[in-house]
């Protein structure tokens, strides 16, 4: 009991803390298609994780049942969501982000 | 606007949800009684999953699923059932939608409980029909889509 309880802490841990790496990402990142990697990758990686310390934390229920079932969906959806953001912009010609290249980007904007 | 038919992970993923969305829609019709949910909020969520299809696919390939001039008709085939379903009970002898009247069943609580019932699926109907040609309608004549 004590360790079944301690090990979803421990999971559900893990998971706010890819969550929290997604949002600095989201936040600290130059362009879109970098925060769109970091939110994408992380947040999906860090609701898993928090599921799945909710599923062991509740034992062999129906419960847990719905919460597999819920990782299923966030593992497919999330991705794809990320996928058709980034495909949109890229289709939509947004630049992505260079070092060297930043100053012709800095040029092009001020014409 | 930008076409998104030729993306592949999108249509998959799309197809292989819309499914298991409808499901969980009707589970919330039918589960109303006893939880949170009901006709409108399972309604949105049918609606939700054909537009999931119509944005995924586009708007052609989406008819083979639900055709553009359903969605008026189904909305008024759903209003036409919450009304019938209330002035039944009416003329059963009792007041609108007192569903006591209806007679359906025995026991009085079922009966009461498929007269819900039957309230919740005329608003899901309703619902679906009209967010789905509400969709329609602002598409119409885009010559994009």
């Amino acid at each position: 009991m004590e360790l079944k309880i301690i090990l979803s802490v421990i999971i559900v841990s893990f998971g706010a803390f890819f969550l929290l790496i997604g949002s600095i990402g989201l936040i600290r990142l130059p362009d879109f298609y970098s925060r769109a990697h970091a939110t994408g990758k992380s947040d999906t990686l860090g609701i898993m994780l928090v599921i799945t310390g909710l599923i062991i934390f509740e034992g062999f229920t129906i419960n847990s049942a719905k919460l597999v079932i819920m990782i299923i969906f966030v593992a497919l959806t999330n991705p794809t969501a990320t996928n058709a953001l980034t495909r949109a912009a890229f289709r939509f010609r947004l630049r992505p982000w260079f070092k060297k290249d930043q100053k012709i980007n800095v040029r092009e904007r001020e014409k | 606007m930008i076409r998104n038919e030729d993306n592949p992970i999108v249509g998959l993923v799309s197809r292989i949800v819309s499914p298991f969305i409808m499901l969980f829609a009707l589970y919330i019709i039918f589960h109303g009684h006893y939880s949170p949910g009901g006709g409108f909020q399972g309604g949105t969520m049918l609606a939700a999953s054909l537009l999931l299809i119509r944005l995924a696919m586009g708007s052609e390939i989406a008819q083979l699923q639900f055709k553009r001039s359903w969605g008026t008709p189904l909305g008024s085939i759903g209003v036409l059932i919450y009304f019938a379903t209330g002035f039944t009970a009416m003329l059963m002898g009792g007041t609108f939608l007192n569903y006591e009247f209806l007679s359906l069943s025995e026991i009085a609580s079922h009966t009461r409980s498929i007269g819900v019932l039957l309230v919740e699926i005329g608003v899901g109907l309703a619902v679906m029909g009209i967010l789905v040609a509400i969709y329609d309608d602002l598409l119409e004549g885009d010559p994009d889509v």
